[in-house]
């Protein structure tokens, strides 16, 4: 039974996250196109809305070109183990507190670790393989250069995500994400006590999904496309499905860690139904990560993107201190209220 | 303001610039403002553009309205001053007054590079650059103009012929 319920609910997710990311790209479209006052994609089905099925049947029918001399294997396995790590971590992410179907109680979430946070870090850092793996196999000077500054972007910026988000479980004193949710719900949202860990975090996790100003691997004009310069057809599809997937799960994780994930400010959900009371919930917490992956495209179409000493720059010198710093305050606050 | 020694001067930042995140904020309410902003595309096939009698398109021979006869006379000026060789002309005569006209007259769309060469040293004005600008073909075949394509009312080049007349 509960392999069952797990079942339904992995697929129910895995669904509709893909189904958002073509969306996802649409809208990414778009707002670029507007900000650039142009109109984007507006031919394909209604206001253009039919456009990513289009997309998807291009990416499936185009050829997989392997370049010569490439590590065949390799270069098959890299775009999966990119889509297959984006994906795992939407695991322990709670978007709704439960529901109740049959009298039995169903969490909202597909698993419920209690090393959430852990095991979203951990899924993270192993991105970095799918990515560095497809410019080594590649055999191209491109896209190794591309997979290289990938490696050293993802060390240099997961120091500083992890210890940014070490001030929220202290906060918390939970590794578990429900558990930071509900403590949240009760109380003020971890942005408030938390400002500086939040932007060194969320400048870190522009970082680990590879979106601009830190899109330093793929760089269009610098390595002509970078860790992806020698895919095409779906194999491409897979690595940019990966970079919205990450995005999706990134801005969730924003949400979970610093806005209160599914619950809202005086809002008190016992006093409903549990059925009605997660919807609400679903729909809290799609609009905020909504949000935030808007903010993701909004600062890449106004931001430039950083040279390559200036990445390791902010990396070291301003948000590894600055992380230690604001873990040191909290640290101090915390003993101090105590 | 400060010299970074290459003699170029680099304007120094403000501590609130140099903060860099007052700044990102500030260039993301620049964007949000960009969506905002009316939009410049054309939606093409539907809506055309029609182009100002300045447009050099592709060039044509006028008609006289009233006889239904060309103004071209042959004279082959065109032929020779076409920097692509598009234009071939051959002349024979003719019981009207002009004397010659074009028996052939073929420009190779393919090669024209539309300069406005041939209208500038028409003697006639009888050679005009008309606003056609979306030419196609499937075939190079097709993209040599005979007198059938060439030739044009002057009713529909009014615009051309007076711009002509003011500027030159």
């Amino acid at each position: 039974m509960i392999a069952i319920v797990a079942l339904i609910k992995i697929i129910v997710v895995v669904l509709v996250v893909l189904g958002t990311v073509a969306y996802l790209v649409l809208l990414e479209r778009k707002v670029s196109a507007y900000m650039q006052d142009r109109i984007g994609p507006n031919r394909v089905g209604p206001k253009g809305l039919f456009q990513p099925f289009a997309d998807i049947l291009k990416l499936v029918l185009k050829e997989l070109i392997v370049p010569e001399n490439a590590n065949g294997f390799i270069h098959a396995l890299a775009p999966v183990i990119s889509i297959t790590v984006a994906i795992s971590a939407l695991a322990v992410i709670p978007f709704g507190n439960y529901i109740v179907i049959g009298g039995q109680k169903i969490n909202l979430m597909i698993a419920n670790v209690n090393i959430g946070v852990l095991y979203i870090l951990a899924m993270s850092s192993l991105g970095v393989y799918g990515i560095t793996l497809s410019g080594w196999a590649s055999n191209s000077k491109y896209s190794l250069l591309g997979g290289l500054r990938s490696s050293a972007q993802m060390i240099s910026y997961e120091l500083s995500l992890g210890l940014s988000i070490i001030g929220v479980l202290m906060i918390d004193r939970t590794l578990q994400l429900d558990k930071i949710v509900t403590a949240q719900g009760s109380g003020l949202w971890n942005i408030v006590y938390q400002p500086i860990g939040f932007l060194v975090f969320i400048t870190a996790a522009f970082a680990e999904t590879n979106r601009l100003p830190f899109d330093l691997p793929e760089a269009e004009p610098e390595l002509v496309g970078g860790y992806h310069t020698e895919y095409s057809g779906m194999r491409w599809g897979l690595f940019f499905l990966s970079e919205y997937t990450s995005m999706i799960v990134s801005s969730a994780l924003i949400v979970t860690l610093y806005f209160g994930g599914w619950s809202l400010p005086f809002v008190d959900y016992s006093a409903m139904s549990p059925n009605i009371a997660a919807v609400l919930q679903i729909i809290t917490f799609l609009v905020k990560t909504g949000i935030f992956i808007f903010i993701y495209m909004w600062i890449r179409w106004t931001l430039p993107r950083f040279r390559y000493d200036q990445l390791m720059n902010v990396g070291w010198k301003i948000m590894l201190p600055l992380a230690i710093l604001n873990l040191v305050g909290t640290g101090a606050v915390l003993l101090a209220v105590k | 303001m400060s010299n970074n020694g290459n003699g170029k001067i680099k304007p120094e930042m403000t501590f609130w610039e140099r903060l860099y995140f007052p700044e990102i904020l500030h260039g993301m309410s620049i964007t949000m403002k960009a969506l905002f902003r009316p939009k410049f595309t054309r939606q093409y096939p539907e809506e055309r553009w029609v182009p100002p009698p300045v447009f050099r398109g592709r060039p044509v021979l006028v008609v006289e309205d009233e006889t239904g006869v060309e103004r071209c006379v042959a004279c082959g000026l065109c032929a020779r001053v076409c920097p692509s060789l598009a234009i071939q002309v051959q002349a024979a005569e003719t019981e009207l007054d002009k004397e010659r006209y074009p028996v052939l007259f073929e420009i190779n769309m393919l090669r024209c590079i539309f300069c406005g060469f041939c209208e500038e040293v028409c003697p006639e004005e009888a050679i005009i650059m008309s606003k056609e600008f979306e030419l196609t073909f499937a075939d190079p075949k097709d993209a040599v103009f005979g007198k059938d394509r060439l030739l044009t009312p002057r009713s529909k080049l009014e615009d051309r012929l007076e711009f002509l007349k003011q500027y030159r």
